[in-house]
C-alpha cells in the first residue's frame, strides 16, 4: 500500500518535475572511474564545508551586529551568552580554514592528475572563479569580528587598490566607503559576506558540477573511461556514483569531521593560525599592531606581494600569482594527464612548485626580515617559473606509455612502484615485527572477541 | 652569495636587538580545571584589579555557576558590596577620569588572556621594578611592558623589586629582577597568587571552555564509531569492485 502511494507520488512529481531522471542522471547513472584515491574526497568535502558555513553563518547572523560600535561585543555575546553560540562560532571560524585546506588539496589533485586539461577546461575555470570568490568571502568575513587584525588586515589589503595608477585612490575610497576602514566598510562587507558572495558561490558550484557531469570525472591514471564502453554504452571502468562513491565519500566525511571536531573542541585558535591573537583586541584606528599577518590561507599570495620592493609591482605580482592559475589548461601542452605517466622534469618542477607554495605560505605569516624577504623572492620566482616554463617543455615531454584501461580500483600495496612505496613497505614490515605491535594487536583483538561474545549473541 | 651571508647576519643582529631590554617570558602553569585556584584568582581580581579594570563580558552569576560557588561564597569572596549578581565585573570609575589620572583608560580585561597569552600575563604581573627616573610618575617600570602607565598594585604582597643590569657592548641590559623585601607573601606564595590570577583571566577570556573541553571527547567518540561503521559499509558495497 505504502509503496503504491510512493510510486504514485513520485509519478505525480515526475510529470511536473524531472526528479527521477535528475537523480538517475547525476547519481545512479553517473559513471565515475573506479580508481579514485584519497585526494578525490576533497570535492565532496568542499561541498560539505560550504553547507556547514552557510548554516552556521545563518545562526551567527541572528546575533551578530554589523556596527563598528557593537560588532566586537556582539561576537563575545555569541561566545558567552547565546546558547551553543561558542560552538556555532568555532564551527564557522574553523570551517573557514578547513574550506581552504580542502580547496587547496582539491586544486593540487587537479595539478597531479591533469584534471584541468581538455576536455575539462571549463570545470577548471569555474573552479578558479569559485576560488576567487572564496578568497573574497573569507577576506570580507574576517573584517566582521572587528578585532585589531580584522581592521589592520583589511586596511593593508584595501590600500593595495590605491597603488593602481589614475583611479586607484578613488577605487579604494569606493570599496571602503570612507577614508579609513569604518562603519560604512563593515556594513558593506557584511552585505557582501552574507548575501552577494554566497549567492554567487552557490551558482558557480552548480556550474562547476554541471560542467563536470557533462565531461565526466578524471582519475589518478588520467585515462578517459568514456573511450571504452560496453554494448550498453556504460564505461567498462566506471561504477555508478551512487551507491559506490556516496558510501565512500560518507566515510571521508566521517574522517574529516573527526579531525574537524578535534580542532573545534580542543584547539579552536589552532595556535593563533585559525583565530589570530591580536584579533581578541577590539579594532583601534589609532594603534597599529606590531606585526600585521594575514590569516594563513592568504599567506602564500601575501608573500608574493611583499617580495616585490615596489608597491604597484607588488600588487601586479600578487594579482598575477592568482590569475596565472586560470591559464593553466593552455600553459600545459602535454597530452598525458596524470603525473604517473609524465616525465621526471615535470615531476621535479611540480615538487619545486609545491615547496615554493608552502615556503611562501610560511614566510607570509612571519615578519619581513631581510632573510625572509630573500627567500620570499626566490620562492616567488620559482612559483611563476613553474607556470611560465610549462609551455616550453610540456609539448615535447618524454612520457611513459599510458595504459588503455584502468587496472585496479585500488592498487595493492605490493604492486606499487617507486622508492616512496618501498620505504612505506619497509616501515610497515618493521612495525609489524615489533613486540609493541603484537601486544597491542592482542589487546584489541581480545576486546573485540569479548565484545562479539557478549553483544552479538543471537538469542534462541 | 656574500650579500646573502651579510643579510643573514643583519637579520640575526635585528633579532638580537628586538630581544634587548626584555627578559624571556616565564612559563605560567595554567590549569582552569583547578577550580580552587580560579576562585582565589577571582578574589584577587576583584580586590586588586577591579578598581581600574573591568571584565565587562563576564557576569557574577555566570562566574559563580562556572566556578561552582554557592551564592553565599560568591557574595563573600568575590562580589564587592552593593554589586548585584546579574551584573558584569565593572569598575566604578569612568574612562574619562581614568584618562585624566593615568593618561590612558585602563583596558577591559575580558579577553586579555587570549590576546596576550597566559605566559605574558604571568611575567608582566611579576615584572614591575623600581625606576626613579623623572619620566616615571608611578616610580616603577615593567620588564615586559616598557613605560606602562599601570602602577605596581601588588607591591604589598610582592615587596619591591630592583633591576640588575649587566653591561653588554657598552650598554646596560636588564639581566634579572631582585626582590628587596617588604612583601607580605614569600616569593613562592606570590608566584602562586599570580598563577591564580592568570588562571582566572584565562577562564574569564573564554567561559565556554569548560563546556567545550568536557564535551569534545563524547563528540569524537561518536564520530569514531560513525567512521568505523561507514568504513565497514564502504567495504561491503565495494567488495566486488576489482
Amino acid at each position: 500500500m505504502a509503496s503504491e502511494n510512493d510510486k504514485s507520488l513520485l509519478g505525480w512529481i515526475d510529470e511536473r518535475f524531472p526528479l527521477s531522471s535528475f537523480v538517475s542522471e547525476h547519481l545512479v547513472k553517473y559513471y565515475a572511474p573506479k580508481n579514485f584515491n584519497f585526494l578525490y574526497f576533497f570535492g565532496s568535502l568542499a561541498l560539505l564545508v560550504l553547507v556547514l558555513q552557510i548554516v552556521t553563518g545563518i545562526w551567527l547572523t541572528m546575533n551578530y551586529k554589523p556596527d563598528a560600535k557593537l560588532a566586537f561585543d556582539s561576537v563575545e555575546y555569541i561566545m558567552r551568552d547565546v546558547s551553543w553560540g561558542w560552538l556555532i562560532r568555532y564551527l564557522h571560524s574553523t570551517g573557514a580554514s578547513a574550506f581552504f585546506i580542502v580547496v587547496y588539496l582539491h586544486m593540487f589533485r587537479a595539478l597531479f592528475y591533469g584534471s584541468f586539461k581538455k576536455p575539462r577546461e571549463l570545470v577548471w575555470l569555474f573552479g578558479m572563479v569559485i576560488f576567487l570568490l572564496l578568497m573574497a568571502e573569507a577576506f570580507m568575513g574576517y573584517l566582521l569580528p572587528w578585532g585589531q587584525m580584522s581592521f589592520w588586515g583589511a586596511q593593508v589589503i584595501i590600500s593595495l587598490f590605491s597603488a593602481i595608477p589614475v583611479f586607484g585612490e578613488d577605487l579604494a575610497l569606493l570599496i571602503r566607503g570612507d577614508y579609513v576602514i569604518a562603519d560604512a566598510t563593515l556594513n558593506r562587507f557584511f552585505a557582501f559576506h552574507v548575501i552577494a558572495v554566497p549567492l554567487a558561490l552557490a551558482g558557480l558550484v552548480v556550474l562547476h558540477l554541471v560542467a563536470l557531469h557533462t565531461v565526466g570525472s578524471n582519475n589518478p591514471d588520467g585515462i578517459e573511461i568514456k573511450k571504452n564502453k560496453d554494448e550498453n554504452g556504460i564505461p567498462r571502468d566506471g561504477i555508478p556514483f551512487h551507491p559506490y562513491y556516496t558510501v565512500k565519500d560518507l566515510f571521508g566525511v566521517a574522517v574529516f569531521l573527526l579531525v574537524f571536531a578535534f580542532i573545534v573542541f580542543y584547539t579552536p585558535e589552532f595556535g593563533g593560525y585559525f583565530l589570530e591573537h591580536p584579533n581578541f583586541e577590539p579594532a583601534d584606528a589609532m594603534r597599529t599592531p606590531e606585526h600585521i599577518a594575514p590569516v594563513w590561507y592568504f599567506a602564500p599570495f601575501y608573500s608574493v606581494l611583499r617580495a616585490v620592493p615596489d608597491k604597484l609591482g607588488g600588487v601586479i605580482a600578487f594579482a598575477s600569482s592568482v590569475v596565472i592559475l586560470f591559464f593553466l589548461p593552455w600553459l600545459d601542452r602535454c597530452e598525458v594527464k596524470s603525473i604517473r605517466y609524465r616525465s621526471g622534469l615535470f615531476k621535479t618542477a611540480l615538487f619545486v612548485f609545491i615547496v615554493s607554495f608552502l615556503g611562501l605560505g610560511v614566510l607570509g605569516t612571519l615578519p619581513a626580515t631581510p632573510t625572509a624577504t630573500i627567500f620570499a623572492r626566490i620562492f616567488s620566482v620559482l612559483y611563476f617559473l613553474f607556470f611560465l616554463s610549462l609551455p616550453l617543455y610540456s609539448g615535447k615531454e618524454k612520457t611513459k606509455p599510458v595504459p588503455e584501461r584502468l587496472t585496479h580500483a585500488i592498487i595493492p600495496l605490493a604492486e606499487r612502484q617507486g622508492w616512496l612505496w618501498d620505504w612505506v613497505r619497509g616501515f610497515l614490515a618493521w612495525i609489524v615485527a615489533t613486540e609493541a605491535y603484537r601486544r597491542l594487536r592482542d589487546v584489541i583483538c581480545g576486546y573485540l572477541e569479548k565484545f562479539k561474545k557478549t553483544c552479538c549473541k543471537s538469542h534462541p | 652569495m656574500k650579500t646573502f651571508i651579510a643579510l643573514v647576519f643583519l637579520a640575526l643582529s635585528f633579532g638580537a636587538q628586538a630581544a634587548e631590554g626584555t627578559l624571556p617570558l616565564e612559563k605560567a602553569d595554567v590549569d582552569v580545571f583547578e577550580l580552587e585556584s580560579v576562585r582565589r584568582g577571582a578574589g584577587y581580581f576583584v580586590d586588586y584589579c577591579m578598581s581600574c579594570h573591568s571584565i565587562k563580558h563576564l557576569r557574577y552569576s555566570r562566574l559563580g555557576r562556572d566556578l561552582k560557588m554557592s551564592d553565599a561564597d560568591l557574595r563573600k569572596d568575590v562580589m564587592p558590596d552593593g554589586a548585584k549578581v546579574h551584573e558584569s565585573l565593572l569598575t566604578s570609575f569612568s574612562p574619562d577620569d581614568a584618562v585624566k589620572w593615568f593618561g590612558v583608560a585602563p583596558p577591559d580585561l575580558s579577553l586579555v588572556a587570549r590576546a596576550r597569552g597566559p605566559n605574558w600575563l604571568y611575567s608582566y604581573l611579576k615584572g614591575f621594578y623600581l625606576d626613579s627616573s623623572p619620566t616615571r610618575p608611578t616610580g616603577v617600570n615593567n620588564a615586559y611592558f616598557k613605560d606602562v602607565a599601570m602602577p605596581n598594585v601588588f607591591w604589598d604582597l610582592q615587596g619591591l623589586q630592583k633591576p640588575v643590569y649587566t653591561i653588554e657592548d657598552g650598554k646596560e641590559v636588564l639581566e634579572r629582577l631582585e626582590n628587596v623585601g617588604g612583601g607580605k607573601l614569600s616569593p613562592k606564595e606570590f608566584d602562586q597568587a599570580m598563577l591564580d590570577l592568570v588562571n582566572f583571566l584565562v577562564y574569564a577570556a573564554e567561559p565556554a571552555q569548560y563546556d567545550r573541553l568536557s564535551l569534545g571527547k563524547y563528540v569524537i567518540f561518536v564520530l569514531l564509531i560513525l567512521a568505523v561503521i561507514l568504513f565497514k559499509l564502504k567495504k561491503e558495497y565495494w567488495k566486488d569492485i576489482k
